[in-house]
């Protein structure tokens, strides 16, 4: 998996946002970079969003793609020691989560699928057929 | 158990790696360790003990498109790994494991004569 540092300030304003806080200047809600962490691609036809939320279940997420922005949100719940334990080390994720991403403009929000594997939330979105580029025969 | 970095002179072990988060649970009959390893197939994970070491490895695997762009990424790494050193009365033998949606459950009974024993206070 190899990852270009590319960012367009237009499409992804969001998680250039998350970026920044990330970057030391810390927003109300904390210099956390977010949870679950995110990777976003593009192809021609699609945008291809990542989240690494492990110990759910696929029923268990909510996401949805409203005024070209898609949104990821759901509960973890871990499980609860059982009496008399002792936590050593407590570093999971625990409770409601929520990311956003704006998409660009040429996406068909009909078209969006998303499936849950090894921990990883994967959405696709389709994008509009009239964006991708086409070459043109010359007669 | 405590955490340790273990220093190697293999390169390719000290490569750059990302660190799981955990959860750590002892009971009265052993500890139980929860990692978070997303993107993991249960065929890239690898879990060993070396002497008194635990050491957790994964692989990732996203399988994204061969065309994709990648425009944004907080997981630019593709292995994760951390290494524990498990105490005397930890019986690295009988660890047993299972893995599902991600999450590592692993749990490392204590040794037979670490088993705690109830000692009845007699009345004289």
């Amino acid at each position: 998996m190899h990852y270009r540092g590319i960012f367009p300030r237009d499409l992804f304003t969001e998680l250039e946002r998350l970026q920044r806080e990330f970057d030391g200047s810390p927003s109300i809600r904390g210099a956390a970079p977010g949870y679950p962490a995110m990777n976003v691609g593009t192809t021609p036809k699609s945008v291809e969003v990542y989240a690494f939320a492990p110990g759910m279940t696929p029923e268990a997420f909510d996401v949805q793609v409203e005024n070209g922005v898609l949104t990821i949100s759901g509960e973890r719940k871990n499980s609860v020691p059982p009496e008399g334990a002792t936590i050593h080390i407590g570093e999971h994720f625990s409770g409601r989560f929520r990311r956003v991403v704006s998409l660009p403009d040429d996406i068909e929000p009909n078209s969006t699928t998303a499936s849950y594997r090894d921990g990883v939330l994967h959405v696709c979105v389709a994008r509009r057929e009239a964006a991708q580029s086409r070459r043109i025969s010359v007669q | 158990m405590n955490e340790k970095v273990i220093k190697r002179e293999n390169a390719s072990e000290e490569s750059a790696a990302m660190r799981p988060a955990v959860n750590v649970v002892e009971d009265a009959t052993g500890i139980t360790l929860y990692a978070d390893l997303p993107g993991v197939p249960k065929e890239k994970l690898s879990i060993h003990v070396e002497g008194d070491n635990l050491i957790l490895e994964g692989e990732l695997e996203i399988n994204s498109p061969p065309n994709m762009e990648a425009i944004h990424a907080e997981v630019d790494l593709s292995r994760y790994r951390r290494v524990f050193t498990l105490s005397r009365e930890l019986d690295g033998e009988k660890v047993s494991a299972g893995f599902r949606h991600g999450v590592l459950e692993l749990r490392i009974p204590k040794a037979e004569h670490a088993q705690p024993r109830r000692i009845v206070v007699q009345a004289t």
